[in-house]
Protein backbone atom coordinates (compact mmCIF):
# COMPACT_ATOMS: atom_id res chain seq x y z
CA UNK A 1 0.00 0.00 0.00
CA UNK A 2 1.17 3.15 -0.85
CA UNK A 3 1.73 6.21 1.54
CA UNK A 4 -1.05 7.88 -0.50
CA UNK A 5 -3.31 5.35 0.21
CA UNK A 6 -2.71 4.98 3.64
CA UNK A 7 -3.54 8.93 3.92
CA UNK A 8 -6.40 8.63 2.28
CA UNK A 9 -7.94 5.16 4.51
CA UNK A 10 -6.24 7.92 7.65
CA UNK A 11 -8.15 10.79 6.29
CA UNK A 12 -11.73 9.18 6.20
CA UNK A 13 -11.15 7.32 9.75
CA UNK A 14 -10.20 10.70 10.65
CA UNK A 15 -13.29 12.28 9.34
CA UNK A 16 -15.34 9.28 10.91
CA UNK A 17 -14.02 9.20 14.62
CA UNK A 18 -13.56 13.42 15.23
CA UNK A 19 -15.72 14.95 12.06
CA UNK A 20 -12.77 16.72 10.62
CA UNK A 21 -13.30 16.82 7.03
CA UNK A 22 -10.84 14.08 5.19
CA UNK A 23 -9.45 16.81 2.91
CA UNK A 24 -8.14 18.61 5.35
CA UNK A 25 -6.54 15.56 6.75
CA UNK A 26 -2.95 16.31 5.13
CA UNK A 27 0.58 14.47 6.11
CA UNK A 28 1.79 18.08 7.94
CA UNK A 29 -0.86 18.19 10.13
CA UNK A 30 -0.79 17.73 13.80
CA UNK A 31 -3.55 16.02 15.12
CA UNK A 32 -4.09 18.15 18.35
CA UNK A 33 -2.72 21.62 17.04
CA UNK A 34 -4.13 21.51 13.71
CA UNK A 35 -7.28 19.29 13.79
CA UNK A 36 -8.09 19.84 17.44
CA UNK A 37 -8.33 15.75 18.10
CA UNK A 38 -8.01 14.85 21.69
CA UNK A 39 -6.55 12.26 23.37
CA UNK A 40 -9.71 9.75 23.40
CA UNK A 41 -10.48 10.04 19.93
CA UNK A 42 -6.81 9.43 18.71
CA UNK A 43 -7.46 6.05 20.83
CA UNK A 44 -10.69 5.50 18.48
CA UNK A 45 -8.62 6.70 15.36
CA UNK A 46 -5.67 3.99 16.25
CA UNK A 47 -8.09 1.45 16.83
CA UNK A 48 -10.04 1.73 13.58
CA UNK A 49 -6.61 1.92 11.91
CA UNK A 50 -5.27 -1.19 13.84
CA UNK A 51 -8.45 -2.95 12.20
CA UNK A 52 -7.97 -1.42 8.52
CA UNK A 53 -3.94 -1.81 7.88
CA UNK A 54 -3.46 -4.65 10.07
CA UNK A 55 -0.91 -2.73 12.34
CA UNK A 56 -0.54 -3.01 16.26
CA UNK A 57 -0.56 0.76 17.39
CA UNK A 58 0.35 0.64 21.12
CA UNK A 59 -0.36 3.44 23.53
CA UNK A 60 2.67 4.13 24.10
CA UNK A 61 3.83 4.22 19.99
CA UNK A 62 0.37 6.39 19.76
CA UNK A 63 1.79 8.98 22.02
CA UNK A 64 4.78 10.04 19.29
CA UNK A 65 2.20 10.02 16.68
CA UNK A 66 1.97 13.95 16.80
CA UNK A 67 1.34 14.49 12.96
CA UNK A 68 -0.44 12.94 9.90
CA UNK A 69 2.64 11.99 8.23
CA UNK A 70 4.01 10.58 11.39
CA UNK A 71 1.01 7.56 11.70
CA UNK A 72 0.97 7.04 7.97
CA UNK A 73 5.23 6.65 8.23
CA UNK A 74 4.69 4.56 11.72
CA UNK A 75 1.79 2.39 9.39
CA UNK A 76 3.57 2.22 6.41
CA UNK A 77 6.58 0.14 8.09
CA UNK A 78 4.97 -1.83 10.47
CA UNK A 79 1.73 -3.15 8.25
CA UNK B 1 -16.53 -45.29 56.36
CA UNK B 2 -19.88 -44.82 56.21
CA UNK B 3 -21.42 -42.96 53.45
CA UNK B 4 -23.46 -39.94 54.67
CA UNK B 5 -25.77 -37.89 51.89
CA UNK B 6 -26.47 -34.20 53.14
CA UNK B 7 -29.37 -32.37 52.01
CA UNK B 8 -29.44 -31.26 48.66
CA UNK B 9 -30.95 -27.60 47.81
CA UNK B 10 -32.76 -26.46 45.50
CA UNK B 11 -34.36 -23.38 44.12
CA UNK B 12 -36.87 -22.05 41.96
CA UNK B 13 -36.45 -21.98 38.22
CA UNK B 14 -35.83 -18.37 38.33
CA UNK B 15 -35.82 -15.39 39.45
CA UNK B 16 -36.41 -11.68 38.92
CA UNK B 17 -35.67 -7.92 39.88
CA UNK B 18 -38.81 -6.84 42.32
CA UNK B 19 -37.88 -3.15 42.70
CA UNK B 20 -35.23 -0.58 42.79
CA UNK B 21 -34.13 1.99 45.19
CA UNK B 22 -31.29 4.73 44.99
CA UNK B 23 -29.70 7.83 46.65
CA UNK B 24 -26.79 10.29 45.75
CA UNK B 25 -24.79 12.56 47.45
CA UNK B 26 -26.69 15.82 47.95
CA UNK B 27 -24.00 18.53 47.00
CA UNK B 28 -24.11 19.32 43.66
CA UNK B 29 -20.99 19.69 42.17
CA UNK B 30 -20.53 21.50 38.45
CA UNK B 31 -17.68 21.82 36.36
CA UNK B 32 -17.79 25.36 37.16
CA UNK B 33 -17.27 24.14 41.13
CA UNK B 34 -14.33 22.49 39.92
CA UNK B 35 -12.81 24.72 38.13
CA UNK B 36 -12.29 27.02 41.13
CA UNK B 37 -10.54 24.13 42.90
CA UNK B 38 -8.78 22.52 39.93
CA UNK B 39 -7.43 23.51 36.60
CA UNK B 40 -9.96 22.77 34.14
CA UNK B 41 -13.16 24.01 32.28
CA UNK B 42 -16.72 23.12 31.73
CA UNK B 43 -16.15 22.60 28.05
CA UNK B 44 -12.89 19.68 28.45
CA UNK B 45 -14.77 18.23 31.26
CA UNK B 46 -17.59 17.50 29.08
CA UNK B 47 -16.34 17.14 25.93
CA UNK B 48 -13.64 14.27 27.69
CA UNK B 49 -16.59 12.31 30.06
CA UNK B 50 -19.36 13.83 29.30
CA UNK B 51 -20.19 14.69 32.93
CA UNK B 52 -21.92 18.17 33.52
CA UNK B 53 -22.54 17.63 37.25
CA UNK B 54 -21.76 15.28 39.95
CA UNK B 55 -23.25 14.24 43.29
CA UNK B 56 -21.29 14.24 46.12
CA UNK B 57 -22.19 13.54 49.83
CA UNK B 58 -22.28 15.42 53.13
CA UNK B 59 -20.26 14.26 55.65
CA UNK B 60 -23.06 12.49 57.38
CA UNK B 61 -23.93 10.31 53.86
CA UNK B 62 -21.63 7.17 54.06
CA UNK B 63 -21.40 4.26 52.47
CA UNK B 64 -23.49 2.56 54.89
CA UNK B 65 -26.22 4.92 55.10
CA UNK B 66 -26.49 5.70 51.69
CA UNK B 67 -26.85 1.53 51.42
CA UNK B 68 -29.31 2.27 53.98
CA UNK B 69 -31.28 4.53 52.15
CA UNK B 70 -30.96 2.93 48.32
CA UNK B 71 -32.01 -0.58 50.27
CA UNK B 72 -35.14 0.56 52.12
CA UNK B 73 -36.36 2.64 48.99
CA UNK B 74 -35.97 -0.50 46.92
CA UNK B 75 -37.93 -2.50 49.47
CA UNK B 76 -40.70 -0.62 49.52
CA UNK B 77 -40.93 -0.03 45.75
CA UNK B 78 -41.11 -4.04 45.74
CA UNK B 79 -43.79 -3.87 48.24
CA UNK B 80 -41.96 -5.80 50.71
CA UNK B 81 -40.58 -5.68 54.73
CA UNK B 82 -37.41 -6.06 55.85
CA UNK B 83 -38.38 -9.35 57.28
CA UNK B 84 -38.53 -10.83 53.59
CA UNK B 85 -35.21 -10.64 52.83
CA UNK B 86 -32.80 -13.06 54.17
CA UNK B 87 -29.64 -12.23 52.06
CA UNK B 88 -27.77 -8.79 51.78
CA UNK B 89 -24.83 -8.16 49.05
CA UNK B 90 -23.63 -5.11 48.82
CA UNK B 91 -21.04 -4.11 46.51
CA UNK B 92 -18.29 -1.92 46.73
CA UNK B 93 -14.81 -0.53 46.81
CA UNK B 94 -14.91 3.05 48.59
CA UNK B 95 -15.56 1.53 51.79
CA UNK B 96 -13.40 3.08 54.79
CA UNK B 97 -10.88 0.30 55.39
CA UNK B 98 -11.70 -3.36 55.12
CA UNK B 99 -13.09 -4.27 58.11
CA UNK B 100 -15.53 -4.49 59.04
CA UNK B 101 -17.93 -5.11 56.03
CA UNK B 102 -20.74 -2.87 55.10
CA UNK B 103 -23.59 -5.24 54.37
CA UNK B 104 -24.24 -6.72 58.06
CA UNK B 105 -24.56 -3.15 59.31
CA UNK B 106 -26.76 -1.64 56.87
CA UNK B 107 -28.94 -5.01 57.36
CA UNK B 108 -29.09 -4.22 60.46
CA UNK B 109 -30.10 -0.22 59.82
CA UNK B 110 -33.06 -1.19 57.44
CA UNK B 111 -34.18 -3.56 59.98
CA UNK B 112 -33.48 -6.92 58.28
CA UNK B 113 -32.64 -9.75 61.41
CA UNK B 114 -29.92 -11.35 61.03
CA UNK B 115 -29.81 -12.41 57.39
CA UNK B 116 -26.47 -13.69 55.62
CA UNK B 117 -24.40 -10.39 54.68
CA UNK B 118 -21.43 -9.75 52.62
CA UNK B 119 -19.48 -6.73 50.24
CA UNK B 120 -18.37 -7.93 47.29
CA UNK B 121 -15.81 -5.77 45.20
CA UNK B 122 -15.73 -6.12 41.50
CA UNK B 123 -15.74 -2.51 41.29
CA UNK B 124 -17.33 -0.68 38.43
CA UNK B 125 -18.44 -4.50 37.55
CA UNK B 126 -19.27 -4.77 40.89
CA UNK B 127 -23.37 -4.27 40.92
CA UNK B 128 -23.27 -7.17 37.55
CA UNK B 129 -21.26 -9.37 39.73
CA UNK B 130 -23.54 -9.04 43.03
CA UNK B 131 -26.49 -9.52 41.06
CA UNK B 132 -25.70 -12.42 39.61
CA UNK B 133 -24.49 -13.69 42.71
CA UNK B 134 -28.17 -12.79 44.43
CA UNK B 135 -29.83 -14.41 41.42
CA UNK B 136 -27.84 -17.77 41.70
CA UNK B 137 -28.28 -18.01 45.76
CA UNK B 138 -31.70 -17.99 44.82
CA UNK B 139 -31.97 -20.25 42.59
CA UNK B 140 -29.86 -22.65 44.55
CA UNK B 141 -31.92 -22.57 47.16
CA UNK B 142 -29.19 -20.50 49.68
CA UNK B 143 -31.73 -17.90 49.90
CA UNK B 144 -35.14 -16.70 49.04
CA UNK B 145 -35.13 -13.26 48.29
CA UNK B 146 -31.65 -10.93 48.44
CA UNK B 147 -31.13 -7.17 48.75
CA UNK B 148 -28.29 -6.48 46.26
CA UNK B 149 -26.74 -2.81 46.56
CA UNK B 150 -24.06 -0.50 45.04
CA UNK B 151 -22.60 1.84 47.15
CA UNK B 152 -19.79 4.27 46.63
CA UNK B 153 -18.45 7.23 48.40
CA UNK B 154 -14.81 8.25 46.49
CA UNK B 155 -14.57 11.64 47.97
CA UNK B 156 -12.26 10.21 50.24
CA UNK B 157 -10.77 8.09 47.86
CA UNK B 158 -9.86 11.33 45.22
CA UNK B 159 -6.99 13.38 44.50
CA UNK B 160 -8.45 16.89 44.14
CA UNK B 161 -5.50 18.20 42.31
CA UNK B 162 -5.66 15.12 39.96
CA UNK B 163 -7.61 17.27 36.65
CA UNK B 164 -7.64 13.81 34.83
CA UNK B 165 -10.15 11.75 37.51
CA UNK B 166 -11.03 14.22 40.68
CA UNK B 167 -14.12 15.37 37.56
CA UNK B 168 -15.11 12.01 36.92
CA UNK B 169 -15.72 10.15 40.35
CA UNK B 170 -18.95 10.85 42.82
CA UNK B 171 -21.18 9.01 45.85
CA UNK B 172 -24.43 7.40 45.71
CA UNK B 173 -26.06 3.85 46.02
CA UNK B 174 -28.49 1.93 44.14
CA UNK B 175 -30.32 -1.09 45.34
CA UNK B 176 -32.42 -3.99 43.80
CA UNK B 177 -34.27 -7.16 45.10
CA UNK B 178 -33.58 -10.11 43.70
CA UNK B 179 -36.59 -13.27 44.43
CA UNK B 180 -38.23 -16.33 43.12
CA UNK B 181 -39.68 -16.56 39.59
CA UNK B 182 -41.69 -19.31 37.81
CA UNK B 183 -40.48 -17.78 34.21
CA UNK B 184 -36.45 -16.53 34.48
CA UNK B 185 -36.49 -12.87 34.31
CA UNK B 186 -32.63 -12.25 35.08
CA UNK B 187 -30.39 -13.68 32.73
CA UNK B 188 -27.09 -16.14 33.23
CA UNK B 189 -24.10 -13.29 33.81
CA UNK B 190 -21.29 -13.25 31.49
CA UNK B 191 -18.10 -12.79 33.45
CA UNK B 192 -14.80 -12.40 32.88
CA UNK B 193 -11.64 -10.19 34.24
CA UNK B 194 -8.10 -9.13 32.68
CA UNK B 195 -5.99 -8.99 35.55
CA UNK B 196 -2.95 -8.18 32.82
CA UNK B 197 -4.53 -4.82 33.04
CA UNK B 198 -4.22 -4.70 36.35
CA UNK B 199 -2.01 -1.24 36.34
CA UNK B 200 -4.52 0.70 34.40
CA UNK B 201 -6.89 1.57 37.27
CA UNK B 202 -4.96 1.40 40.62
CA UNK B 203 -4.69 3.62 43.80
CA UNK B 204 -1.98 6.12 43.44
CA UNK B 205 0.33 6.54 46.75
CA UNK B 206 -2.06 3.69 48.00
CA UNK B 207 -4.72 6.16 48.85
CA UNK B 208 -5.96 7.98 45.54
CA UNK B 209 -8.44 6.41 42.70
CA UNK B 210 -5.79 6.61 39.04
CA UNK B 211 -6.55 5.33 35.62
CA UNK B 212 -4.80 5.91 32.74
CA UNK B 213 -7.15 7.24 30.62
CA UNK B 214 -6.22 5.89 26.94
CA UNK B 215 -5.66 2.72 27.85
CA UNK B 216 -8.76 2.29 29.60
CA UNK B 217 -10.51 4.22 26.64
CA UNK B 218 -9.46 1.20 24.55
CA UNK B 219 -10.08 -1.69 26.57
CA UNK B 220 -13.57 -0.48 27.05
CA UNK B 221 -14.70 0.79 23.82
CA UNK B 222 -13.29 -2.57 22.40
CA UNK B 223 -13.91 -5.32 24.79
CA UNK B 224 -16.71 -4.28 26.54
CA UNK B 225 -19.66 -4.38 23.13
CA UNK B 226 -18.43 -8.17 22.85
CA UNK B 227 -19.08 -9.05 26.63
CA UNK B 228 -22.44 -7.42 25.95
CA UNK B 229 -23.25 -9.55 22.98
CA UNK B 230 -22.41 -12.26 25.13
CA UNK B 231 -24.59 -11.74 27.77
CA UNK B 232 -27.41 -11.57 25.44
CA UNK B 233 -26.65 -14.67 24.00
CA UNK B 234 -26.65 -16.65 26.99
CA UNK B 235 -30.59 -15.40 27.46
CA UNK B 236 -31.00 -17.00 24.43
CA UNK B 237 -32.37 -13.38 22.99
CA UNK B 238 -30.73 -11.24 20.00
CA UNK B 239 -29.62 -7.84 20.05
CA UNK B 240 -32.71 -6.20 18.53
CA UNK B 241 -34.60 -8.15 21.36
CA UNK B 242 -33.00 -5.12 23.71
CA UNK B 243 -35.15 -2.30 25.00
CA UNK B 244 -32.29 -0.56 26.81
CA UNK B 245 -28.63 -0.46 27.48
CA UNK B 246 -27.47 0.23 30.95
CA UNK B 247 -23.91 0.20 31.00
CA UNK B 248 -21.50 1.09 33.82
CA UNK B 249 -21.68 5.15 34.21
CA UNK B 250 -17.75 5.67 33.46
CA UNK B 251 -17.95 8.00 30.62
CA UNK B 252 -20.22 8.90 28.44
CA UNK B 253 -18.19 8.26 25.21
CA UNK B 254 -17.62 5.07 26.65
CA UNK B 255 -20.98 4.41 26.76
CA UNK B 256 -22.07 6.13 23.33
CA UNK B 257 -18.94 4.08 21.54
CA UNK B 258 -20.33 0.55 23.38
CA UNK B 259 -24.38 1.63 22.03
CA UNK B 260 -22.87 2.57 18.27
CA UNK B 261 -21.20 -0.94 18.55
CA UNK B 262 -24.31 -2.62 19.60
CA UNK B 263 -26.34 -1.16 17.24
CA UNK B 264 -23.54 -1.99 13.89
CA UNK B 265 -24.53 -5.49 15.37
CA UNK B 266 -27.91 -5.76 15.58
CA UNK B 267 -29.30 -4.17 18.36
CA UNK B 268 -31.83 -1.71 17.31
CA UNK B 269 -31.73 2.46 16.20
CA UNK B 270 -34.32 3.29 19.21
CA UNK B 271 -32.23 1.57 21.48
CA UNK B 272 -32.68 3.57 24.77
CA UNK B 273 -29.70 4.06 26.35
CA UNK B 274 -28.75 5.28 29.52
CA UNK B 275 -26.64 8.43 30.12
CA UNK B 276 -27.00 8.83 33.40
CA UNK B 277 -23.37 9.91 33.90
CA UNK B 278 -24.51 13.47 32.45
CA UNK B 279 -25.57 14.53 36.04
CA UNK B 280 -24.32 11.90 38.63
CA UNK B 281 -20.98 11.33 37.43
CA UNK B 282 -19.17 7.33 37.76
CA UNK B 283 -20.29 5.58 40.68
CA UNK B 284 -18.38 2.83 40.44
CA UNK B 285 -21.28 -0.29 41.76
CA UNK B 286 -23.82 2.22 42.57
CA UNK B 287 -24.08 3.60 38.77
CA UNK B 288 -26.28 1.10 37.09
CA UNK B 289 -28.83 0.41 39.89
CA UNK B 290 -28.83 4.62 39.89
CA UNK B 291 -29.36 4.82 36.65
CA UNK B 292 -31.83 1.85 35.96
CA UNK B 293 -34.17 3.77 38.96
CA UNK B 294 -33.40 7.32 37.42
CA UNK B 295 -34.79 6.08 34.15
CA UNK B 296 -38.20 4.15 35.84
CA UNK B 297 -38.50 7.71 37.44
CA UNK B 298 -38.52 9.49 34.16
CA UNK B 299 -40.47 6.91 32.49
CA UNK B 300 -37.39 6.22 29.90
CA UNK B 301 -37.50 2.42 30.87
CA UNK B 302 -41.20 0.72 31.90
CA UNK B 303 -41.83 -2.54 33.08
CA UNK B 304 -41.18 -5.40 30.76
CA UNK B 305 -38.62 -3.47 29.06
CA UNK B 306 -35.78 -5.82 28.23
CA UNK B 307 -32.62 -4.15 30.00
CA UNK B 308 -28.66 -5.17 29.15
CA UNK B 309 -26.75 -4.69 31.84
CA UNK B 310 -22.96 -4.49 31.60
CA UNK B 311 -20.50 -3.54 34.28
CA UNK B 312 -16.61 -3.09 33.76
CA UNK B 313 -13.49 -1.43 35.93
CA UNK B 314 -10.90 -2.14 37.97
CA UNK B 315 -8.81 -5.24 38.52
CA UNK B 316 -9.86 -5.69 35.58
CA UNK B 317 -13.31 -7.29 35.92
CA UNK B 318 -16.59 -7.38 34.08
CA UNK B 319 -19.42 -8.83 33.74
CA UNK B 320 -23.09 -8.63 31.97
CA UNK B 321 -26.59 -9.75 32.17
CA UNK B 322 -30.16 -9.26 30.51
CA UNK B 323 -32.52 -8.70 33.27
CA UNK B 324 -36.50 -7.91 32.73
CA UNK B 325 -37.26 -4.59 33.83
CA UNK B 326 -39.60 -4.89 36.81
Amino acid sequence: MSNEEITEGLAGIVEEVAGVDADDVTTEKSFVDDLDIDSLSMVEIAVQAEDKFGVKIPDDELANLKTVGDAVNYIAKNA
Amino acid sequence: MTTRTLTPTSGPAGTRLLGFGSTQGNRVVTNDDLARIVETNDEWIQQRVGIVSRRLGEDDQTVVSMAVEAGSKALASAGLSPADVDQVIIATCTMPGPIPNAAAQVADQIGIKAPGAFDLNAACAGFCYALNTASDLVRGGSARRVLVIGAERFQEWIDWQDRANCIIFADGAGAAVVGPAEEPAIGPAALGSAGDLVDTIYLREGKYIYQEGQSVFRWATTQIAPVARRAVELAGLQLSDVDALVAHQANLRIVEAVARKLQTQGARDDLVVARDIVHSGNTSAASIPLAIDHMLATGEISSGDVLLLVGFGAGLSYGGQVVICP
